[in-house]
């Protein structure tokens, strides 16, 4: 047996840079780099001689000008005085709670018609699967519109609710707390006598009677962890199980009940006044649309999901569960998907990746989202579309981003550890 | 920095160098075809019929223009545009002359580098509600829902009215005319808003016009008109002599069944000049003698164009009002041509 | 001794109990096992009873023909059921399924994208199904036959018919002969259909063939003499002297870096014009090249042979749809391709540009591309440059695609087991060798049920372009049909029928995909 020789080192030639397998990759990414340079000199080149042949710049001052025109839609505060920044602001937050109310939704769903679309149940099964590739294979843009439609032409409008004669045409649903109108959903709205105080951080105001419900909340379940932990164990050191459930039900309810109480909780409800119903929360169609669209939408694409994960764990685990007396069900939540889940997560990521680009096809339904402000009407008032989608594209890769990052970090705690 | 003066320096360049914006007009004449940014859906004004043709008052500009340049008013090419691609496509040059009901404004027509060569509509933001409703004046309008369309003037006018008037609304920004239509109609919106034109074509295709009114008050002041570059002024200066030969047409009784016989048994010299019988107008512009004659032959006067279209006659029944001639207390007015 | 209680012979088998078998079993077993199944079925009944009935009387209603506008609709249904009943108006579509279908493309043309569209399937049918000569001659004879139905349809017996037929039996006379034939079709398909589709000189598409196969060809005879890189570098020369113009680009690039230099010291302007007098060549540079469009302007000359020429601005509808879908996921797979090698590179750079790329791409919103298709584009191209939206709008949808391609690829080169790529190594096959000869073939089969469904959601995206004002069949065309004034208040038919149509075409090419991913799961277990 020889040693492998080394390799000449001492007479470098030009030649080696393209025949020596060492040094080629070098040469083919100073190529690479070299093209890569001048095709973004290329680029930025035209840009600024277009720039200048239209007598235009780039400048970013726009966003700190009066926007002028109204979000029927926001969760912090605006009206048209203020700048086109905040409205990109607005617009922003309208995208992230239809993303992440949508992700939830279709998940629950997509896992519900995912696991009955296999129930030995024909006519459910068969529904589910008619169900599935229905919505598949239709553009999402269609549902949208129609969904929205469906909510426009079939519910009354709000003068309906009007009462005439003590009788009106429409009924409010749950105890005359809830109105459904052709135009949104007027539901009651948490209003506190005495709340803590508010201040704002930046554009955000913060409502400190929030933070302490929160925090209310997260230590009560925090306890409430604490005490299982703590039964558990009992039962394992005893073998006897005490019964704790009145004092899970007490640690979650009374401490939040009672800060209510003394904020002085009471409801306010809408009522039919003048043109529309005043007063508690109005949800606009166009968000409950394009919500349930989403929802609809990408439930059937992750039920397909959820599918292929459950057909893909062995059929001995569903047998061995069986063998150990678990029912049905039990198998389903505490053997199959628990294990699917492995499957189904890296998928899943990329379909809340596109639920969250999907988003802005709220336009369809005049939904104002980070596209129907500063992709739209902001780019429409002041002309500036170089910047305002350059801007747009930043924002929404970032969102991105961020969402497939915070999912990769699940997806790797979750994975089975494999040593 | 070192890096901007480099490519500032290289753009200078290459701007000097020449490839140097050649004139709208020898680019349409040597395309042999104007390019017509249009609107795609708005009944009356721009909208391509069951064979694809487009038609409306806006567009019989456009062919006006096509027949004034290049003597035929069929080589028009309509590039559809919406309300929010359309100032691009003019400024890209995609399209040689924008005419899309196109407020003129301040700041479109300085910050974004247009010119607004004419006012071929003369209209107004107005709102139109159910009779049911009862109500009378658009300041009663409190509280109420009002649907809007996205990419428009109206949106920001609608925000000032209620403004000044310090009462509340709800808006419903909504992409298309007819869509926005629909949602009035279901009762999705209390009042719907946009031009007085636009409001009188929609009212005209519901289901029962007598039904709803529209309100007395026009909110904002919306003139519509061709828009075209800044920069081009001999292409700006066709497209508004072609429009106001149109106007000029009218005013002096030229239609589109006489054009050929006015000319001999007319004794204004106006009209002699006008339709290249006297003097040689067009060349001023690069045109021919008998450029206004055959823009005028394309579809007919100003006043024919109007009633073809939108027009009392037509189902959307708009009255001439504003854009009456001025001799009939409109604003509709040709400067003299000679 | 035989035990006589022991029975001799078999008893006849008897039937099972009524409970146990027949379509009362059946129900049990599958709709009422269990409360928690009873409770699901007649929830699903009580669906689909709300369902039906809440949609029956407006689908029975349905006026089919006879009415021109939406009175003449509203009229029929009162006149058919009532004053105050709803009923569909089917008549619309009657009335304007062409726009639906074709946009704005001229009836007398229509037998150009018909015939494009059948001889798709041709070109696909060597990818489809290798040298399975019966599965592509039968493929041929179908598609021919609905094209020549198609045809007869919407254009009546013509010329372009016999011409279709006589086509198809070649085609398919070919497929059951020699399959391979059908390769030419694959190839020059690119070529034909756009000539086919927007019309004009027949030498513009024959010359950028011509191209083409100058770059292969001279790829094909350098390479075993010179080596692959001087290969490239040749090819990449002819490349640009046949299709680009470098010179006046890099004249103005030199012009600027002159003028940068020179405005330090002088004020003087050194024009980029004069490059070729600067050289001592006596002539403008710019005139020579590319030769291209000078090979076919001059072909055109001695042997002029047009289609009329069709704007693209009259396409809409489906048509846009699959011209949109089609292209962009066919330029996109090489691309994508590209960019999975790129990825798995070892190279640093190579592989974060790609990351880069891909991760840009697939991190924003189709509609934003479109936006930057419709916006953004002509600040990033020389000035003056200009070219319609259609072209726009699919150069961005093929980078959208390329992207998600790539993906796909990747997933289908990580599927290929180590060895395989040890063994082209120990085989001394060089990197494209190996990619060609062993990694891709397998690479790519694994990778079909992918791309086609990244087509189908592509296909479903294009309904986007609306949104840049082109007529797509969803919002583009019905917003057209909804401002004539005839059809002002119809809603829900042209969704239902654009909807239709989508559904069929996405559920036969994804249950398509799904048979190919069980005929391909078994070849490798």
């Amino acid at each position: 047996m020889t040693l492998a020789t080394e390799p000449p080192k001492a007479n470098f030639r030009l030649g080696m840079l393209i025949y020596d397998t060492r040094y080629r990759s070098y040469t083919i990414q100073v190529i690479v780099l070299i093209l890569f340079a001048l095709g973004v000199a290329w680029l930025a080149n035209n840009t600024i001689e277009n720039l200048a042949a239209k007598d235009k710049d780039i400048n970013f001052g726009f966003l700190w000008n009066r926007a002028g025109y109204d979000i029927d839609q926001h969760l912090i505060p605006y009206t048209n005085d203020d700048s086109h920044f905040r409205a990109l602001l607005v617009g922003l937050c309208n995208t992230l709670v239809v993303a992440f109310v949508g992700c939830v939704l279709s998940t629950v769903l997509g896992v519900i018609i995912g696991v009955l679309r296999l129930s030995k149940n024909w006519l459910v099964a068969r529904l589910m699967t008619v169900y599935i590739e229905i919505f598949r294979n239709v553009p999402l843009l269609l549902w949208i519109i129609l969904v929205y439609v469906v909510f426009s032409e079939t519910r009354p409008e709000p003068k309906a609710f009007k009462i005439v004669d003590g009788t009106s045409q429409a009924q409010m649903n749950f105890f005359d707390t809830v109105a459904v109108t052709n135009r949104g959903m007027n539901v009651p709205y948490p209003m506190l006598t005495n709340p803590l105080p508010t201040f704002n951080i930046g554009f955000m105001p913060i409502s400190l009677s929030l933070l302490a419900v929160i925090a209310v909340v997260a230590g009560s379940i925090y306890a409430n962890i604490l005490l299982r932990r703590r039964t558990k164990a009992t039962q394992e050191a005893t073998g006897i199980r005490p019964t704790i459930w009145w004092k899970s039900v007490l640690i979650l309810i009374v401490p939040v009940t009672a800060l209510l109480f003394a904020m002085g909780l009471h409801w306010d409800y809408p009522v039919f006044k003048g043109f529309n119903f005043k007063g508690g929360l109005n949800i606009a169609h166009s968000f409950t649309a394009l919500t349930i669209a989403l929802t609809l939408y990408y439930a059937s694409v992750i039920a397909e999901t959820v599918r292929a994960g459950i057909q893909a764990i062995a059929k001995g685990q569903s047998e061995a569960s069986a063998a150990l007396g678990l029912r049905p069900g039990r198998t389903m939540s505490l053997v199959i998907l628990p294990q699917a889940l492995r499957v189904i997560i890296p998928p899943l990521i990329s379909q809340y990746l596109s639920l969250t680009k999907d988003t802005s096809l709220g336009i369809a339904v005049s939904y104002l989202d980070l596209r129907g402000t500063l992709g739209g009407i902001t780019l429409n008032q002041t002309g500036r579309e170089l910047e305002c989608m350059t801007l747009m594209m930043l924002i929404y890769l970032i969102v991105s981003l961020i969402i497939s990052a915070v999912m990769n970090a699940y997806n790797a705690s979750v994975k089975l550890k494999e040593r | 920095m070192k890096k901007s003066v480099f490519f500032g320096a290289l753009a200078a360049t290459t701007v000097l160098a020449g490839s140097a914006f050649a004139g709208t007009l020898d680019d349409v004449k040597a395309r042999g075809e104007l390019i017509c940014g249009a609107n795609v859906g708005l009944t009356g004004f721009g909208a391509p019929d069951a064979t694809g043709a487009y038609k409306g008052f806006d567009v019989d500009l456009c062919k006006a223009i096509a027949a004034a340049v290049l003597g035929d008013a069929a080589k028009v090419k309509y590039v559809p545009t919406t309300g929010e691609t359309r100032f691009t496509a003019l400024a890209s040059g995609e399209v040689d002359v924008l005419i899309r009901n196109s407020t003129w404004t301040y700041s479109r027509d300085t910050d974004l580098k247009f010119d607004f060569v004419a006012v071929n509509y003369y209209d107004g933001q107005g709102f139109m509600v159910k009779k049911e409703l009862g109500v009378s004046s658009a300041k009663e309008l409190d509280g109420a829902t009002v649907c809007i369309q996205t990419g428009t003037t109206t949106e920001l006018n609608l925000a000032d009215f209620f403004k000044s008037n310090n009462i509340s609304y709800t808006p419903v920004t909504v992409g298309d005319d007819s869509e926005a239509l629909r949602q009035y109609d279901a009762g999705a919106c209390d009042a719907y808003t946009t031009d007085a034109s636009g409001l009188a074509a929609s009212r005209a295709s519901l289901a029962n016009p007598a039904d709803h009114i529209i309100l007395p008050e026009i909110i904002s002041k919306e003139p519509l008109g061709p828009v075209v570059r800044h920069g081009d002024n001999n292409w700006g200066d066709i497209v508004r002599w072609t429009y106001y030969a149109l106007l000029e047409a009218e005013e002096k009784g030229i239609t589109k069944a006489n054009i050929d016989t006015v000319g001999t048994s007319t004794t204004d010299p106006e009209v002699k000049r006008l339709l290249g019988l006297e003097g040689d107008l067009g060349a001023m512009m690069g045109l021919d003698k008998e450029w206004a004659k055959r823009a005028i032959a394309a579809s007919g006067n100003y006043g024919e164009i109007f009633e073809a279209n939108i027009g009392t006659s037509t189902p959307i029944g708009l009255a001439r009002g504003l854009n009456a001639l001025w001799t009939q207390g409109g604003l509709q007015y040709a400067p003299p041509f000679r | 001794m035989a035990l006589l209680y022991v029975r001799r012979d078999m008893l006849a088998p008897q039937a099972p109990p009524a409970s146990q078998s027949g379509a009362i079993h059946w129900v049990r077993d599958n709709l009422f096992k269990g409360p928690f199944n009873t409770i699901l079925t007649l929830l699903a009944a009580w669906v689909l009873f709300e369902l039906v009935s809440l949609s029956w009387p407006w689908l029975a209603n349905g006026v089919w023909s006879g009415a021109s506008s939406m009175a003449d609709c509203r009229a029929a249904v009162a006149a058919k059921a009532g004053p105050d009943a709803s009923g569909a108006c089917w008549a619309m579509i009657r009335e304007r399924w062409p726009q639906f279908i074709f946009g704005f493309y001229p009836p007398e043309l229509w037998w150009r994208p018909i015939l494009t569209f059948g001889l798709l399937f041709v070109a696909l049918a060597p990818v489809l199904y290798a040298d399975n000569k019966s599965a592509m001659s039968k493929l041929c004879g179908v598609v021919g036959v609905l094209t020549v139905i198609c045809l007869i349809g919407a254009d009546g017996f013509s010329f372009h018919t016999v011409l279709t037929i006589a086509l198809f039996a070649a085609l398919t006379a070919a497929a059951a002969i020699k399959p391979r034939l059908l390769l030419i079709v694959t190839l020059i398909f690119p070529f034909l259909a756009l000539w086919m589709m927007w019309g004009g000189s027949i030498w513009g598409p024959i010359s950028v063939m011509v191209g083409f196969a100058l770059v292969v060809w001279v790829v094909i005879t350098a390479q075993p003499k010179l080596g692959t890189i001087a290969a490239t570098i040749l090819a990449v020369l002819a490349f640009t002297a046949f299709f680009l113009d470098p010179i006046s680009s890099v004249l103005d690039l030199a012009a600027g870096v002159v003028n940068f230099v020179a405005s330090w010291f002088t004020s003087t302007n050194w024009h980029p014009t004069l490059a070729g007098s600067v050289f001592g060549l006596g002539f403008d540079l710019r005139n020579l090249l590319p030769l291209q469009p000078q090979v076919s302007e001059a072909w055109q000359a001695m042997l002029p042979y047009d289609l009329t020429y069709v704007a693209s601005d009259k396409f809409g509808g489906f048509l846009l749809a699959f011209v949109i879908g089609v292209s962009s996921i066919s330029i996109s797979l090489p691309l994508g391709i590209l960019l999975a090698l790129g990825r798995r590179s070892d190279m640093f750079l190579v592989k974060t540009l790609s990351v880069g790329f891909i991760e840009f791409v697939r991190g924003v919103p189709l509609i934003t591309m479109l936006f930057t298709a419709s916006l953004l584009l002509q600040y990033f191209l020389p000035p003056q440059t200009k070219f319609d939206l259609i072209l726009r709008v699919v150069i961005l949808v093929t980078i959208f695609s390329a992207a998600y391609n790539a993906e796909v690829v990747r997933g289908g080169l990580a599927a290929l087991p180590r060895g395989q790529y040890e063994a082209a190594d120990a085989l001394g096959l060089d990197y494209w060798q190996a990619q060609r000869l062993i990694i891709m073939p397998q690479a790519l089969k694994i990778s079909i049920p992918g791309i086609v469904s990244t087509f189908i959601g592509l296909f479903k995206d294009t309904t986007l372009v609306s949104f840049v004002g082109l007529a797509d069949p969803l919002r583009g065309i019905t917003t057209i049909v909804r401002a004539d004034i005839a059809w002002k208040g119809i809603y829900w038919e042209p969704y239902i029928f654009v909807g239709a149509i989508f559904f069929l075409v996405c559920f036969g090419m994804s249950r398509y995909s799904m048979y190919l991913e069980n005929k391909l799961k078994t070849d490798h277990r």
